[in-house]
């Protein structure tokens, strides 16, 4: 056998952020199966994946595990290149830019929750600025506008609380050296 | 894990409640500015077809519009209007009551006589009988 010229060692970040990749595409594709009323409305769970990472590694991780998530997530479920990948890439652009500032607000007082709700917000924001422009050229899209920011509301919450509920449980177990999550 | 709603609520820090909060305004304030249907800004009676008056809703007035039948009365109040009385036999366009939103039509058949509120952004395109 010939041995191979490119030798590629993945680094101990490239483990963790495959490792947690994969975790947020399984939460993508389990979603996948549960039936919801209204396209577009749904909890987003492989979001829980990201801000743990967030909060543990930092938003250059958190990056590559959400765009990752997006890409391996439409592949599985015959998404990739559809409007609805479109969607979900524009959706999860936006929301990394407003977790990268959000990261920043005092600790003391915002944790994942509020980072998990003001995402969700930019993640439909995004969508429904793409689907105005590209898929649904007319202003009726932001006629479910209320729902869909309720469903921010909700799903933000129930996210940030179960990311923070496990950023403390596995903060109890390791601390990690440097964790942004001292409380 | 067990679920203990008081240990969930340990997680949430004072921002977070504010952030909810402000999450929840936005989508009362969504709710509220696409949702309300349009507010009339004024009303058009028309007669046998023909416009015969068209009046803003800013102030109180009653409008006496003669048809086949007899007089039909409309009243206009601030924000809405109504059909008051009519000499139609079965009265469906009184008993529709005040018109509040616009593109609402209310109209006396019998007697040739209708009431629509107009606004900028009406429910309806067109309506059809």
């Amino acid at each position: 056998m010939t041995p191979s010229t490119i030798e590629l060692t993945p680094t101990a970040e490239d483990r963790r952020i495959a490792r947690h990749a994969a975790a947020a595409i399984v939460l993508t594709v389990a979603e996948a199966a549960i039936p919801l009323p209204l396209p577009g409305v749904k909890p987003g769970l492989a979001n829980i994946v990201t801000l743990v990472v967030l909060a543990r590694w930092g938003w250059r991780e958190a990056v590559w595990v959400s765009l990752l998530r997006v890409l391996a997530g439409s592949l599985l479920l015959g998404q990739f290149l559809a409007p609805g990948f479109f969607l979900s890439l524009s959706g999860a652009l936006a929301s990394l830019v407003v977790l990268g500032l959000a990261m920043h607000l005092p600790a003391r007082w915002f944790g994942p929750v509020s980072h998990s709700i003001l995402a969700a917000f930019a993640h439909i924001g995004a969508q429904l600025v793409v689907a105005r422009l590209w898929l649904v050229p007319h202003d009726g899209v932001f006629y479910l506008t209320p729902v869909f920011a309720l469903a921010a509301v909700v799903f933000g919450l129930v996210n940030g609380l179960i990311g923070a509920r496990l950023l403390r449980e596995l903060y109890a177990k390791r601390p990690a050296a440097g964790d942004p999550m001292e409380r | 894990m067990r679920l203990d709603l008081a240990d969930w609520r340990g997680l949430l820090r004072p921002g977070d409640v504010l952030v909810a909060i402000g999450g929840l305004l936005v989508c009362g304030y969504a709710l509220f500015a696409l949702w309300q249907g349009g507010v009339p800004d004024g009303a058009v009676v028309r007669a046998g077809g023909k416009v015969i008056a068209r009046v803003d809703l800013a102030r109180e007035r009653t409008i006496e519009v003669p048809g086949p039948l007899g007089v039909t009365v409309i009243e206009i109040r601030p924000g809405r209007a109504r059909v008051a009385s009519d000499p139609g036999p079965r009265q469906y366009c009184v008993r529709q009551g005040w018109l509040t939103q616009a593109g609402a039509v209310a109209i006396c058949a019998p007697n040739e006589v209708s009431l629509s509120l107009t606004g900028r952004a009406a429910d309806y395109d067109s309506l059809n009988y």
